[in-house]
């Protein structure tokens, strides 16, 4: 029995991690995740470990179903991280990921705000490096974009934590409501990390901007302990089907007309959130359920799509739709991969994002969300039009002059074969999944009219893309760049700053050359009495030391006679 | 053992006393430091377990030779002094390591027995200031260390150390002179020598004509040996041209040993704050003390010798601690005496660092500094460290005594003075800065290029004192507190 929180393994870990090389820190970074995975299984469930501090009990080890099933999850991509990331050469990035997903590992099993708050900054901080390491100027400046925003999104979560602290003397994290301000501030924290529409920007700006493994690890943690956090306190919250349903319909635009393959995919995982967020503004149990399913089974197949086109990325040196293509002869295998990953994102039956959309859908639909299900279903048409047959397709199939590369490495095949293979196995067997899931279910996905709604749905959409592209009314692929919010702050933001800047200067430099003046007079002056020869720091003759030792003298009698 | 318990605060003056005429009489260098290194850390024991039982049992008193007092001489330890003897002991244990690298590069080995003979001599003086409750016997030992402290200073690598002893001598006599006149005059008007004696006695007359002059003469005198703005000329030249051990050990002891006295005479014997605050003199020693403030540390960033800068940095502090005290209130003195302890700390930290670099350059000119930052990081690393501590960063030792010296002035309603105290710490950190900017942010020059980082035995001596500067930033259990139970009793004139 382990009395310690189990993403402390991975972050402890991974300080030994940039001293191994090769293969023994390819077992390390293998061991961690499995080591923490062994220890959760062994954890009964409740609150195991307590900390106290700043008069708070700080609950670090809340254990249920729902973190079960999250912990799970990060540790299950983190081990295929790792395997992806195994060519990496550098010292940062590997040891950067494991405290990433270590952090998140602990956030999950926080029961109280306040160390919530320490693991999500961990969080902020541990993966900026991932932004970093890619070494390119647009890298910097946009992970710094991202890092401002992610602490921010501490900031927000750290006020609200303390309002709250101070209205009912307790920082539990439990269901918390938009009913109180500390309450909307957690929830516009929450809201930042979980890319609401525009709260969205930073996520399309610094993910494609990553490196090749750094994009993958990025996918999976901040987000999807966004959705956790959101289901643990805001299941329910009627805001949320709304906020839902934008965020799975506005991002299929941008991502039809983006050429960079992974910023389309950046603009899915936003779509994707959209369907737990709605999952969760519903609130029933089986609804959180789908939510839970949705998160788990989008981690794996959004990670298989990233490294895939991660190793296009590796192998050709660009990740944009107008300069790949053709690439199905000379990497067949990573191009199936993919195809997999497509299938499941766009539910395919018998694939794994079918199993759980399917519970997301159901539960809209009994509540009687009409509209919402309409534009959920709408979504689901879309993502199979823009990720499920537009990645593979530019990346693989359409008539470029093929370029000749390798197939991808060993190390990112296997874990793209892992991937895969998990994607395909939960779509065959869903009840390994339905067995983890937060409330009980008795779910059957695999209903006809289930079946043949999905087909039908995917076939008019597939049609669609096709008569698109033969018409040529499907958009050119062209290296250009779509504003989206992030523009507000970017452009008008940054010229405010510039011609505040301006102003002030002009103005310091119209006080200043009077000022300036004065102040190297008064220096000069110091300069004199107080510089090497001036009067007060010479070397004085003996014999006008003792004077001032008489003067000292005379003054003392007098002051004490009088 | 309980012969040796009885006998330990004989044993604080005599065990560096006797180990001093050891070294003259083997002169073979590295036996000397042997010596020397074994009778310092002897030393600091002694003062740790003088300390433990004035704690444990309140007061000890000795009498040596076995006459009693008044008529013998009395050794007697309280509080304060037990805390002056901590300070001094151990800044003294923590250099003696330090001394063999940088002395044995320079002398030959009778030499060094020389050196380390008068280092123990100012050791064995200064804890006999400190520890003897005789007015002449203080005077006595005020002469042992200071005659020893020319000879330190006189054996500088610059020959304008020769100089700078002769008028470390010349205003050093001076103040003893001034000392032993003033305490000749306090023994015609009561008949004892005995400093506890005196102070029962003292009360009756203490508004008679001689008595105010005894008083004149000790402060003077004592201001002297303190260097307490105007009568610091002497103590810049004094440790920037003395060697660096020296330096570093006489600025964190000797004027600390002047400042108990101040305390001792003005407090214990003419009685405490009640009496300090119905003379002019709290007047004047803050105007004094506001004046060192910022006239030394505007000289201070003026300087291009960074030892020379330090030393009147020294003065600057001196000014921050005397101020506290012309306050004389609890709080003040809390501050005052812990700022002692830390400056302690600090600045012996300070010129240890200095002389690394002084060891492996040959020099150190401020400008002659460029880019060492990078070919000493850890040398560099810790003057970053002691100074941030000596312009009162929180988290450093240097805030906790600044903040005691606020405290107390705003207790007293005087809050601008809290605006100069920051103001001088502004000061502070303009001279650190300039150093810092040079040593890192500019390319490293020719012969900065070519050095190693300081060796080890002088690394970490300095890093001990670093460690400490660190350390009483966040534990005050020990300095503060301490000093705030020695303030208790220097208010309430208690012996």
């Amino acid at each position: 029995m382990i009395e310690f929180p189990p993403g402390l393994i991975l972050i402890f870990g991974a300080i030994l991690v940039p001293i191994l090389k090769g293969y023994v820190r390819l077992v390390w970074t293998l061991i961690l995740p499995l080591f923490a995975f062994l220890v959760i299984l062994s954890l009964p469930n409740g609150n195991l470990f307590s900390l106290n501090a700043f008069g708070q009990e700080l609950q670090l080890m809340r254990v249920d179903q729902l973190s079960r099933l999250f912990s799970y999850v990060f540790l299950l991509a983190s081990f295929i991280g790792g395997i992806y990331s195994f060519h990496l050469r550098d010292s940062i990035e590997a040891p950067a990921s494991l405290i990433y997903g270590g952090a998140s590992v602990g956030a999950v099993f926080c029961g109280d705000l306040l160390s919530l708050f320490v693991f999500w900054e961990i969080t902020a901080i541990a993966s900026v490096f991932l932004i970093l390491a890619r070494k390119t100027a647009r890298a910097r400046s946009s992970a710094i974009r991202y890092l401002i925003i992610q602490i921010g999104s501490g900031m927000l979560l750290f006020a609200g934590l303390t309002i709250r602290w101070h209205q009912t003397g307790n920082i539990d994290f439990g269901h918390i409501g938009l009913d109180s301000p500390g309450g909307l501030l957690i929830f516009l924290a929450f809201g930042i990390k979980c890319a609401f529409p525009l709260l969205h920007s930073w996520l399309v700006d610094a993910y494609p901007e990553a490196t090749v493994t750094g994009t993958v690890i990025l996918s999976i943690f901040t987000t999807k302990l966004a959705i956790y956090v959101l289901a643990r306190g805001f299941a329910g919250t009627e805001e949320l089907i709304w906020i839902g349903a934008i965020m799975a319909s506005f991002p299929i635009f941008y991502a039809i007309l983006e050429n960079d393959l992974r910023r389309v995919l950046s603009y899915s995982l936003i779509n994707q959130l959209g369907f737990m967020v709605v999952a969760i503004g519903i609130g029933t149990e089986m609804a959180l359920n789908g939510a839970a399913a949705h998160a788990f089974t989008h981690i794996i197949y959004k990670a298989l799509l990233l490294m895939s086109v991660g190793a296009l990325l590796y192998r050709t040196g660009t990740s944009l739709g107008s300069q790949l293509g053709g690439l199905f002869k000379s990497m067949p295998l990573t191009a199936g991969f993919c195809m997999i990953g497509a299938a499941s994102i766009s539910a395919f039956p018998f694939f794994s994002g079918f199993v759980s959309k399917a519970i997301i859908l159901s539960a809209v639909a009994h509540e009687g969300y009409f509209v919402t299900w309409l534009v959920l279903l709408f979504a689901s048409a879309g993502t199979l039009h823009y990720v499920g047959i537009k990645i593979p397709y530019f990346a693989f199939f359409s008539s470029q002059p093929g370029i000749k590369v390798k197939e991808a490495p060993i190390n990112m095949l296997i874990a793209m074969a892992l991937a895969a293979a998990l994607c395909i196995f939960i779509g065959v067997y869903p009840s390994l999944l339905y067995d983890l899931l937060p409330y009980p279910i008795n779910y059957v996905p695999y209903t006809a009219s289930h079946i043949l709604s999905q087909s039908l749905l995917l076939l008019f959409s597939a049609s669609a893309f096709i008569i698109l592209l033969r018409k040529g009314i499907y958009p050119k692929q062209l290296n250009s760049t779509h504003l989206d919010v992030d523009w507000f702050y970017r452009k008008p933001g940054r010229d405010l700053i510039r011609y505040i800047f301006i102003m002030t200067s002009s103005f310091y430099n119209h006080l200043g050359s009077n000022l300036i003046d004065r102040f190297e007079r008064f220096v000069y002056q110091l300069y004199r009495h107080h510089g090497p020869h001036g009067v007060l720091a010479r070397t004085w003759p003996t014999g006008s030391m003792v004077l001032w030792v008489a003067v000292l003298l005379v003054a003392y009698l007098l002051f004490y006679f009088i | 053992m309980s012969f040796m318990q009885e006998h330990l605060p004989a044993l604080q003056v005599v065990l560096p006393l006797v180990a001093a005429s050891l070294c003259a009489l083997f002169r073979v260098g590295y036996l000397s430091w042997l010596i020397t290194l074994s009778s310092s850390i002897l030393s600091f024991l002694v003062a740790v377990f003088l300390l433990l039982r004035v704690l444990e049992q309140g007061i000890i008193s000795y009498e040596i030779g076995g006459w009693s007092p008044p008529f013998g001489i009395e050794y007697r330890v309280d509080l304060i002094n037990a805390f002056v003897l901590l300070i001094v002991s151990c800044v003294s244990a923590v250099i003696v390591p330090y001394t063999q690298k940088s002395i044995s590069a320079r002398f030959g080995s009778t030499e060094q027995s020389w050196f380390y003979c008068m280092y123990l001599l100012v050791l064995t003086g200064l804890l006999g200031v400190t520890i003897t409750g005789d007015a002449f016997n203080i005077f006595v030992f005020l002469e042992i260390s200071s005659l020893a402290s020319y000879a330190l200073i006189a054996m500088g690598r610059d020959r304008r150390g020769l100089t700078a002893a002769y008028q470390y001598l010349i205003m050093g006599t001076i103040g003893a002179t001034f000392i032993v006149i003033g305490i000749g005059l306090l023994w015609a008007m009561t008949g004892t020598l005995n400093l506890y004696d005196l102070a029962s006695r003292l009360p009756e007359i203490k508004s008679s004509r001689p008595v105010l002059a005894a008083l004149a003469f000790l402060t003077v005198g004592v201001s002297l040996k303190l260097a307490l703005f105007p009568l610091h000329l002497w103590l810049p030249n004094a440790y920037a041209y003395g060697p660096s051990v020296a330096s570093a050990f006489l600025a964190g002891t000797a004027t600390k040993v002047s400042i108990y006295l101040l305390l001792r005479f003005f407090f214990t014997i003419f009685g405490g704050a009640t009496f300090f605050t119905e003379t002019p003199l709290p007047e004047i020693l803050k105007i004094l003390a506001l004046i060192a403030m910022f006239a030394a540390s505007i000289v201070a960033i003026f300087q291009s010798n960074i030892k020379r800068m330090l030393a009147y940095s020294s003065v600057a502090q001196i000014g921050f601690i005397i101020l506290g005290i012309s306050y004389a209130t609890e709080t003040s003195l809390t501050g005052a005496m812990t700022h002692m302890f830390n400056h302690a700390i600090m600045k012996a930290g300070l010129f240890l660092l200095l002389g690394a670099i002084m060891f492996r350059l040959g020099s150190v000119k401020i400008e002659e500094l460029s880019g060492i930052g990078r070919k000493m990081p850890l040398t560099m690393a810790g003057f970053v460290i002691l100074g941030l501590s000596l312009i009162g960063a929180p988290g450093t030792a240097g805030f906790i005594s600044k903040w005691y010296l606020g405290l107390g002035a705003l207790e007293q309603g005087e809050w601008w003075i809290l605006v100069l105290i920051v103001s001088a710490s502004l000061l502070t950190m303009i001279y650190i800065g300039r150093v810092v900017e040079v040593a890192y942010f500019r390319e490293p020059t020719d012969e900065v290029v070519q050095l190693k980082e300081a060796p080890l035995e002088m690394l970490w001596p300095a890093y001990l004192l670093i460690a400490a500067a660190i350390y009483f930033g966040f534990d005050t259990s020990f300095s503060a507190d301490l000093a705030r139970q020695a303030a208790v009793l220097l208010v309430n004139a208690v012996y």
